[in-house]
């Protein structure tokens, strides 16, 4: 299969490698695909006081094109808002890294796998608050 | 073709050394036409290009001539009549000549026919054409290990029984059946035996009376000869009858009509003689060269898994998983080594190889698998720099891999529900 050069660079220089703490209360994980499926990503991101999107690190068990889809999405979620993060498509991905239609499937995770991170990171807050009282998780999900 | 190349090939080096190029080990998939075949195909290209089929001047004769010697060649590497022989495009045309050939001829006694599930595509694709017509197949399991089962397999045949097709070296696997137990329950049970030999010329003994086989497909550029050509080995004695698929011509007395390209005959010939000759050293040498890597990537790569049979198996195949590892990324982290994937991803299908998957590999491992080639013209250079490529950039994914890293903390993957997509 011809890959693009952008795939290419992705893949061998992949962006943002590595593992955060999935632990801190900082920190979103999601983690999507399946081993059977020939791809898992797993995107964290890291998340400031202000709900800005410092740093994002990923590791990816996939083809060529899911390693390059989630080392992009590392690129493209830092300095973001969660929610501006959740406004990436899979077709901005795709069309960004030219992939052929058999590989729709792999910017599709990587979409997939902001909203894990930052489903992950919003239920981590949401948990934080109510443990600390229940008053305080209204404003906390309005806002 | 430039002057270098035809200094190349006169003095006879191997053609494939060249640091420019991958290294190639995907000798399963095709061969390179050995310098010694080349040079005798030549001739017929040009100075002796007559028709075969001419039979009231020189032209034909010289060509008929050519065509006699190698199918005798042929015959001989697998101990069979010259008339037993049938010239084909490869043994994808063997193949579907022998199984829809004989099952039309002998559709009145029966309509059951039965294979493996490991079998080539050319064998699975024939079947199931056949059962759109009628037929009725059984694709039967194989072993852990590659191997069929024979005790499954004579209980799978039945009164209606007509044709049975094995695949004697698989050529993903590279694992040799026990093609002479299968034959003799065969013939014991009056089921026709088509054998796919493909990859089993040159590489281990082939013999039609041994094995007892009725059919045989041959391929030429599996073994060092041309592509787009094979022969089909059908038994006089007692005497097998197929339907021609191809008309036009009455050519191979009525089972294959079109004229009989010459040059692509005489190097099937001289590369079935040259494939017997070397069998032996051939397969020595090659077989310290697959030792030899198989050395070096288990000493340096943790968590390789070996597919098939590694006792019954041919010296020139060897077929790895690399845990938590994908295989089409392997394959693109390998680009300086050509070699297959057992991985499909490359195709529409995300379907790992259909091989792996029948000997029971989980789809992960069946993702993850290499298939190595090694042929006559592999170096120990060449296996030696596979060695280094494979530790580095399996190391690499591992690293980039999040599945590794749940590995090395001690999760059990089988443990995670994982979502479906
Ligand atoms: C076992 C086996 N059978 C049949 C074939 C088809 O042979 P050909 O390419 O000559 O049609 C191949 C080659 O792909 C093979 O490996």
């Amino acid at each position: 299969m011809a890959y693009s050069e952008k795939v290419i660079d992705h893949y061998e220089n992949p962006r943002n490698v590595g593992a955060m703490d999935k632990d801190d209360s900082g920190v979103g994980t999601g983690m999507v695909g399946a081993p059977a499926c020939g791809d898992v990503m797993r995107l964290q991101i890291k998340v400031n006081a202000q709900g800005i999107i410092e740093d994002a690190k990923f590791k990816t068990y996939g083809c060529g094109s899911a390693i390059a889809s989630s080392s992009l999405v590392t690129e493209w979620v830092k300095g973001k808002t969660l929610d501006e993060a959740m406004t990436i498509k899979n077709s901005h991905i795709a069309e960004e890294l030219e992939l052929p239609p058999v590989k729709i499937h792999c910017s599709v995770l990587a979409e997939d796998a902001i909203k894990a991170a930052v489903e992950d990171y919003r239920s981590k807050q949401g948990a934080a608050q109510v443990s600390q009282g229940g008053e305080t998780l209204s404003a906390q999900v309005a806002h | 073709m430039s002057s270098s190349q035809i200094i190349e090939l006169e003095s006879k080096k191997p053609l494939l050394i060249d640091p420019d190029r991958p290294i190639y080990l995907d000798y399963q998939a095709t061969t390179p036409v050995d310098p010694q075949v080349l040079e005798q195909m030549l001739p017929y290209l040009t100075h002796d290009f007559g028709n075969a089929a001419s039979r009231s001047h020189a032209y034909g004769w010289t060509a008929e001539k050519a065509v006699d010697k190698a199918r005798q060649q042929v015959a001989d590497a697998i101990h069979a009549d010259p008339r037993e022989i049938v010239w084909t495009s490869g043994a994808t045309e063997s193949t579907n000549l022998a199984l829809k050939g004989a099952a039309h001829f002998y559709s009145g006694k029966g309509k059951h026919i039965i294979t493996l599930r490991t079998e080539h595509k050319a064998t699975l694709d024939t079947c199931r054409q056949l059962e759109r017509e009628g037929f009725e197949v059984t694709y039967l399991e194989v072993q852990e290990d590659g191997l069929v089962d024979l005790k499954a397999f004579e209980a799978a045949i039945r009164p209606d029984t007509i044709i049975a097709s094995v695949l004697f070296v698989n050529n993903e696997i590279g694992v040799i059946q026990p093609m002479a137990e299968i034959g003799r329950i065969l013939r014991a049970h009056k089921v026709l035996f088509h054998v796919d030999a493909a990859q089993a010329l040159g590489k281990v003994p082939v013999d039609v009376e041994a094995i007892q086989a009725d059919m045989m497909s041959l391929s030429g550029h599996k073994m060092y000869g041309p592509k787009g050509i094979g022969a089909l080995y059908v038994r006089r004695k007692p005497r097998v009858r197929v339907e021609a698929q191809v008309h036009g011509g009455g050519h191979e007395r009525g089972m294959r009509s079109g004229t009989l390209p010459t040059h692509q005959i005489v190097g099937m010939g001289a590369a079935a003689e040259l494939a017997v000759q070397l069998m032996d050293s051939d397969a020595r040498r090659i077989g310290k060269l697959r030792d030899r890597l198989l050395k070096g990537i288990q000493d340096r790569v943790e968590e390789t898994y070996i597919n098939g049979s590694m006792e019954h198996r041919v010296p020139h195949n060897l077929n790895i998983s690399f845990a938590f590892v994908e295989g089409e990324s392997l394959i693109m982290a390998l680009k300086e080594i050509a070699v297959s994937s057992g991985s499909a991803c490359t195709s529409a299908s995300l379907e790992p190889s259909y091989v792996l998957r029948a000997l029971g590999k989980s789809d992960e491992l069946a993702h993850s698998s290499i298939r190595f080639g090694i042929g006559r013209f592999t170096t120990e250079a060449e296996i030696d720099a596979t060695i280094e490529l494979i530790a580095g950039k399996v190391g690499k994914l591992r690293e980039l891999s999040p599945l590794w890293e749940m590995h090395l903390e001690g999760i059990d993957l089988n443990s995670i529900q994982w979502a479906a997509h």
